[in-house]
């Protein structure tokens, strides 16, 4: 049997989160669709209700002190970002999250310089929004647009990715962390066959950077996308890393103010970057919400966060592997995997499990993921996801397989 | 909303034994929809008989027990009906069909998924436009 060790104090973790005081239909809260979005923890709250109660104003415009200290705080937000990833703050531009952050290079990167038949490449594994946005970009300058498959533990073919390199890509854009699987990419790795193959990468950040120590400059990606709301940060604010030179060359997403230097009426300049990627009023709280999120994990410690992360995974796909029926998908590998996992239990459809279970006060995810590709390469229609992140104890899973028991029983499985 | 009351004999009966389960060789309505959130899919297909009548009507499909019970019962209840009975089907026909379960909001569109194909393809058939308010209305 696992040691249920704790790398963290998990107890003093949870009371930072006000949610985990309440009850769901009675029960307790366990809450396990952190691949979806995450709590928050008071310090990011109380740093959203301090800029609306003592700094509120905009920033990089007016002159008096309201307007410094707001624009000290986002800029200060901006730089402890970076930080966290390995990265500068001239190369972090603030988006909505990941999905703005890959449409943002599909627009200002795409349209310049992907030209008619050149290959994009993705994965099987990419959540939507590494997808569609590529779709459309092939759909616009008359691209290609290829997959890397799987093998069956769930990891990327690295074979037929070597083979698609031959073909010299444009651009290769793929997952740091699967959402459903789990898998964790050796993007580092992937990057740099990319370089030679003459592509240009962009690696989805989504599900790592919320879980694991990143480095970009150690990934090496000329992109590198992440939202704030998965990182126990506010909903609406993400960021996009890219190299200096590539933001420089890029041409703006959106016009506006804020972004621009000069403006006359047949032409205008670019503000600098970051600044030429954030038009208009930027998502000035929401940033320091991030950067209080930032904080607070980095006081955790990534490594511990993960190590955290991976104890429980481990103890997760022990207990409820005892459960009859039970079926996971994605690596056994917990070093090559983070805390994610879906599964289905016998016949009862995913969504069918996830109303069970919110009886008991457990919310877990039920459905496709926005991962249609990979469901239809699991040959599954929908799974159930139950993703852990700092606050979830062992007692969680206990209480998930307690559940799953149950749903049994009102199924007759 | 209890589970127990949602997930009563009959709705797991239709789940895992469906009734006017596949497909058609000759067909003259064929309408498939699929739920966005959750990827819940029905197909269903309808020979019309002589007066405007359903004579022959089947479904496909993936999804919950709920979703796929509701187009199964729903297919049952059509059968030998007039298409114009399609027009006049209404959610709460619907719900009475499964034994009025106490379902939350996010779970009416699952019961819901099978009407709203029958009447998209009874509609298109009969020259009209289904304008489907997703139980919200």
């Amino acid at each position: 049997m696992m040691m249920k060790n704790e790398v963290i104090d998990i107890a003093k973790v949870r009371a930072d989160f006000p949610i985990l005081k309440r009850t769901i239909h009675g029960k307790r809260l366990v809450y396990l669709d952190n691949s979806n979005t995450t709590q928050k923890p008071k310090a990011v709250i109380d740093a959203l209700v301090d800029f609306y109660s003592r700094h509120n104003s905009n920033v990089h415009r007016a002159v008096y002190a309201l307007a410094e200290e707001a624009t000290e705080a986002y800029e200060g937000a901006r730089q402890k970002a970076a930080r966290f990833v390995g990265s500068r703050a001239k190369e972090l531009v603030f988006v909505r999250g990941t999905t703005e952050a890959t449409n943002l290079v599909r627009f200002a990167w795409g349209e310049k310089n992907v030209k008619k038949g050149d290959l994009l490449v993705a994965t099987l594994m990419e959540h939507h929004s590494n997808i569609v946005p590529w779709q459309l970009l092939a759909k616009s300058r008359g691209a290609t647009l290829k997959f890397v498959g799987l093998q069956a533990d769930g990891t990327l073919d690295m074979g037929s990715f070597e083979t698609l390199m031959k073909e010299s890509p444009k651009l290769v854009a793929v997952t740091h962390c699967s959402n459903v699987l789990g898998t964790i990419n050796d993007v580092a790795k992937i990057c740099a066959k990319a370089h030679s193959a003459g592509a240009t990468t962009l690696v989805d950040g989504a599900q790592s950077v919320p879980h694991m120590p990143v480095d970009i400059k150690t990934v090496g990606s000329d992109f590198y996308a992440f939202s704030g709301h998965k990182m126990l940060g506010p909903t609406g604010i993400g960021a996009l890393v890219a190299r200096r030179e590539l933001l420089e060359e890029m041409e703006p997403f959106h016009g506006g103010g804020e972004m621009i230097r000069e403006v006359f009426l047949d032409h205008s300049t670019w503000n600098d970057v970051p600044h030429k990627f954030e038009a208009g009023t930027v998502n000035i709280a929401d940033a320091i919400g991030l950067g209080a999120a930032i904080d607070y994990l980095g006081a955790l410690g990534m490594e511990k966060v993960r190590e955290h992360e991976v104890r429980l995974l481990e103890y997760a796909l022990q207990t409820l592997a005892e459960v009859k029926g039970f079926h996971q998908y994605g690596p056994l590998d917990s070093k090559k995997r983070a805390g994610v996992i879906s599964f289905n239990y016998a016949d009862v459809h995913p969504h069918d499990l996830a109303t069970i279970l919110d009886e008991e006060g457990i919310a877990i995810r039920s459905g496709h993921h926005c991962a249609q590709p990979l469901m239809r390469w699991l040959n599954v229609t929908a799974t159930s996801r139950a993703s852990f992140h700092v606050y979830n104890s062992f007692d969680d899973i206990d209480v998930l397989k307690a559940g799953l028991k149950k749903a049994g029983g009102v199924f007759k499985v | 909303m209890s589970s127990a009351d949602i997930y009563r004999e009959l709705i797991l009966d239709y789940y895992r034994n469906p009734r006017n389960f596949g497909k058609l060789e000759k067909f003259d309505i064929d309408s498939r929809d699929t739920n966005p959130l959750c990827g819940d899919e029905i197909e269903i297909q309808i020979r019309v008989g002589e007066g405007q009548k359903i004579e022959e009507i089947k479904f496909v499909g993936k999804g919950c027990a709920i979703s796929q019970a509701s187009a199964s019962m729903l297919t049952e209840l059509a059968k030998g009906k007039q298409l114009e009975w399609v027009k006049q089907v209404g959610k709460e026909d619907v719900f009475r069909m499964l034994g009025n379960p106490d379902l939350g909001p996010s779970r009416v569109k699952c019961a819901l998924l099978g009407m709203k194909v029958l009447k998209t393809g009874v509609y298109g058939y009969l020259g009209a436009h289904y304008e489907d308010t997703d139980g919200s209305d």
